[in-house]
């Protein structure tokens, strides 16, 4: 499936979910926040929440700023 | 000497230090945590960004302890409500706290907030149980719609961020003082360390800046500069001024003259 990942288009495989996405990302979960078609995803449902062909994925954190 | 029981408490949090510092700028992330250290701040204000997919950068939190620090998420580069209160909900679920620095631009020249579009997003945010810090302009009237609305504090600024221009108007600064019960902390605007004094000898809360320090030839001595600052603004605002007069009045006695 290919999903929008931070602005640009993804290749991913099938059935993956927020967790197996960050994880492949090798992103760590507990500084970030994750967005799915402008929804933001609870920590707690990383692991079951599936992303979809044509999902528009946000995956923000804390950098530098005033 | 530094008076132990004079605290600042926001949004039912206490801090010792009155000098919040921004995380931007700086030369490199070595720099950013020592200018930190150096500074005495407890409240460091952050942006949220993409994380860069690219994972051979490294990040801000690789170098500074989250948990030394409360992390102030800041909707810079929002100039919608709509936009500023997504970033809030993003950086609640990122930093897992309700401290959110508010504000919503106007115009990319000036900086400026638009105050209409945060005013909507303050009173969102508020009702959904976020800290809310409010950058705004230096206007009484604004400031007190936004305790209405449940603000923690106010944060007027002193002059466009990154101006380095001062407290261009006081007597504005001073007028909110005199008119909200909420922390009124300067944010913006400060260019070196007697600006700082000034904002604190007005009566501010707090200081909030970011160019002033990371802009500095040399960030780290600023840093501590302005950790003094802060101090001494604070101490001689407390210690009361003495009336300013035109004309002379002399300090060594006239009983004794022998001449």
């Amino acid at each position: 499936m290919h999903i929008i990942l931070n602005g640009e288009r993804s290749e991913q495989q099938d059935g993956l979910s927020i967790a197996g996405l960050l994880s492949g990302l090798g992103i760590g979960l507990e500084r970030v926040a994750v967005e799915v078609n402008l929804d933001i995803v609870p920590k707690a449902n990383y692991d079951t929440r599936m992303l979809s062909d044509g999902d528009r994925i946000e995956i923000v954190h804390f950098v530098g700023g005033g | 000497m530094t008076d132990n029981t004079d605290k600042l408490v926001i949004g039912g949090r206490v801090f010792s230090s009155r000098l919040m510092v921004g995380t931007g700028k700086y030369a490199s992330f070595e720099q950013t945590a020592m200018a930190l250290e150096v500074s005495g701040a407890e409240i460091i204000t952050v942006a949220v960004r993409r994380v860069n997919l690219d994972r051979s950068k490294e990040s801000l939190l690789d170098y500074i302890d989250p948990k030394k620090y409360t992390l102030l998420p800041n909707t810079a580069g929002c100039y919608t409500a709509d936009d500023a209160i997504r970033t809030c909900r993003l950086a609640r679920e990122a930093g897992m706290s309700d401290f959110v620095k508010l504000e919503v631009l106007g115009d990319e020249k000036t900086l400026f907030p638009d105050n209409e579009e945060l005013l909507k997003a303050a009173k969102v945010l508020v009702g959904e149980g976020f800290t809310v810090l409010p950058y705004c302009s230096d206007d009484v009237i604004l400031c007190k719609k936004l305790e209405d609305l449940g603000c923690a504090a106010v944060m007027p600024l002193g002059a466009p961020i990154g101006s380095g221009l001062g407290i261009r108007n006081p007597y504005n600064i001073k007028i909110i003082l005199e008119n909200v019960k909420i922390p009124v902390i300067v944010d913006a605007g400060v260019g070196c360390a007697s600006d700082a004094a000034i904002a604190m000898e007005l009566g501010c809360d707090g200081v909030l800046m970011n160019t002033a320090i990371a802009g500095a030839n040399d960030p780290i001595a600023m840093a501590d500069a302005m950790k003094l600052a802060v101090i001494a603004g604070r101490l001689s605002f407390k210690a009361g001024r003495i009336p300013r007069k035109l004309y002379a009045n002399a300090s060594s006695p006239l009983d004794g003259m022998f001449l």
